[in-house]
């Protein structure tokens, strides 16, 4: 047995030397992308058409918006109207509720590269969209679905019964109180979980490749096949002749992730603020 | 004109006027609750399509090869067709028990000073900087294993540097958000009284936390390995661009191996026939694994009320 104290210095050391190294990896891995990356930024890479000779990065990063964007469309609405039901009109011991989150869950599971296969399987080939945006999108959204409900019904549970109460007393009817009394109060924790989501979706690649495709250009149609920035990323690293041009992306990639969260964290500290002014 | 409405609407009584009034908010309160239900279905609607699409075209391959030598067949030649997936099975579960040897600590400790050794200030950026690392895009943690890991591992050991190591460690790295995030609340979740009482009984800081509060955090912390677990073995892209991707039987953690997730995306482009049914069903066994593991993972956070 050694000593307590003894113990204590070594518990320290462990649990300093964790946090250090999962700060530095978080600095290096940042670093040096940012080290190696930036350089070779150049206004070639933001040229309107890709070429083999300029490597550009302009359709696709267009591309990841329109992406963002569809899926955001499809998926938006459900999450938030699946979490409305879930919160705001089922009981807790309803069956379907108890389905409908067990699903979720299942969904929140499944790794990005299944839902690519099922995507190729059932948008591309079954419903016959081929590899195309529109196949992207709806595969992507439904890989955000369970994220949207999860914290949709976070916010919705976060707003006080009182306000419900009051509204009802004043004659509101249900859906009047949902949408004019309990969705404004949740609006930032709703936007947090939006914005979480297109943290994912700019970063997917796996269930890209086999449902949009791999086309650097802006598409035509939601019918065309595209490539996003996190797949754009993946083809010129993997092709191995433009190493300068994938670093270059990768800071692009880290510079939209880094956005992303400094924006979710400003939405998350408004309604910490305004928490704190009700208290 | 507007006579005529005025006088057709005054035509029922009042508390008739009442009643159509409702009945019209009860209908629009009604549809309303449909499109909700509705929605909320789609979550079912899309487990239900994912499990119909994967079997039905990953079950027949499995039948056509035969269960025992698709699932313990050592040769995947799908030129010869030969199709045996154990190769791969076992690279996933090594791979992944490598990320844990390097994540797990790393990470519970990080959680643990989160919780219990740093200021409020500190835990403030630490947790921006936690979702940092949880945001990086996987193939940006993949390229970083490529120009980084993998000829670090070249350097030092001598050989191609593409290896189950290098796949390992980039794993640990991209495992660690997920067991920090979920295992911080955990800690912060165990009664106060424990660790007061801890301290009560003589214990120094350091040994009320190691020896009390983790141990009462156990669930939640076995939870955060478990689904740390689910993304090291469903992580396609990162793994794929530093383990090599040969598909034979594992030979050491410094020579290249393939995983379920690699098999699926190094092939799906070009296969047909059965062997693409082949990589359908490496996916369903892929599904299999995860679907485990959720279910472990569900209970196991049931238990530690998260």
């Amino acid at each position: 047995m050694i000593s307590q104290k003894k113990e204590a210095v070594l518990i320290k050391i462990l649990v300093y030397s964790g946090t250090i190294l999962t700060l530095a990896i978080l600095v290096s891995v940042a670093g040096y992308i940012l080290f190696k990356g930036i350089p070779n930024l150049s206004y070639k890479l933001f040229e309107w058409k890709y070429t083999t000779e300029n490597v550009s990065l302009l359709p696709a990063l267009i591309n990841t918006l329109l992406m963002t964007f569809l899926s955001l469309l499809f998926a938006a609405p459900l999450g938030i109207f699946a979490a409305v039901y879930l919160v705001e009109y089922a009981r807790k011991d309803n069956r379907l509720v108890k389905l409908v989150r067990i699903t979720a869950e299942t969904l929140s599971g499944i790794p990005s590269i299944i839902y690519g296969l099922f995507g190729l399987l059932f948008f591309v080939t079954a419903l016959k969209l081929r590899m195309s945006l529109l196949s992207g999108a709806l595969t992507l959204s439904i890989m955000i679905l369970p994220l949207i409900i999860r914290t949709t019904e976070e916010a919705l549970i976060a707003v006080p019964v009182e306000y419900r109460e009051g509204s009802y007393g004043l004659g509101a009817g249900r859906l009047r109180t949902v949408f004019k009394v309990v969705m404004p109060s949740a609006t930032p924790g709703i936007l947090a979980g939006i914005i979480l989501s297109i943290g994912r979706i700019v970063g997917e690649t796996a269930a890209l490749i086999y449902t949009a495709g791999t086309v650097a250009e802006v598409p035509g149609s939601l019918f065309d096949s595209v490539r996003t920035l996190s797949v754009h990323m993946y083809a010129l690293s993997s092709e191995g002749f433009y190493i300068k041009e994938a670093y270059a992306t990768a800071v692009i990639l880290l510079v939209i992730v880094a956005g992303i969260n400094i924006l979710s964290a400003n939405v998350a500290k408004r309604i910490g603020r305004r928490m704190n002014d009700k208290n | 004109m507007n006579k005529q409405r005025y006088s057709s609407t005054y035509a029922i009584s009042p508390k008739k006027r009442m009643v159509k009034r409702m009945n019209i908010k009860n209908f629009k309160d009604n549809c309303a609750k449909i499109v909700f239900i509705l929605a909320a279905c789609i979550s079912i609607l899309a487990v239900a399509l994912i499990c119909i699409f994967l079997l039905a075209n990953g079950i027949p391959g499995i039948a056509k090869i035969g269960v025992f030598k698709f699932l313990t067949g050592k040769v995947w030649k799908p030129g010869n067709s030969i199709y045996g997936i154990l190769p791969m099975i076992l690279g996933s579960i090594y791979v992944t028990a490598g990320a844990l040897i390097i994540g797990v600590p790393t990470g519970i400790a990080t959680a643990v000073f989160m919780s219990r050794f740093a200021s409020k200030r500190t835990v403030k950026i630490m947790s921006q900087a936690v979702s940092l690392l949880a945001g990086i895009p996987s193939v940006v943690y993949g390229f970083f294993g490529l120009v980084v890991v993998v000829p670090l591992v070249r350097d030092l050991f001598g050989v191609s540097g593409t290896s189950m190591l290098a796949a390992s460690i980039v794993l640990g790295i991209m495992i660690l958000p997920t067991i920090i995030s979920i295992s911080e609340p955990a800690l912060d979740a165990v009664p106060n009284a424990y660790y007061e009482g801890a301290l009560a009984l003589g214990a120094t800081h350091e040994r009320a936390v190691f020896r009390v509060i983790l141990p009462a955090a156990k669930s939640g912390v076995t939870a955060s390995v478990v689904l740390g677990v689910g993304r090291a073995i469903g992580e396609a892209m990162a793994v794929m661009m530093v383990a090599g991707n040969q598909p034979r039987m594992p030979k050491g953690i410094l020579e290249g191996v393939r995983t379920l997730t690699s098999n699926i995306v190094m092939e799906m482009g070009y296969a047909t026939d059965l062997h693409r049914e082949a990589l359908i069903a490496t996916a369903v066994v892929l599904f299999v694994f995860i679907l485990i593991i959720n279910i472990l993972f569900s209970v196991l956070k049931r238990r530690a009320k998260l």
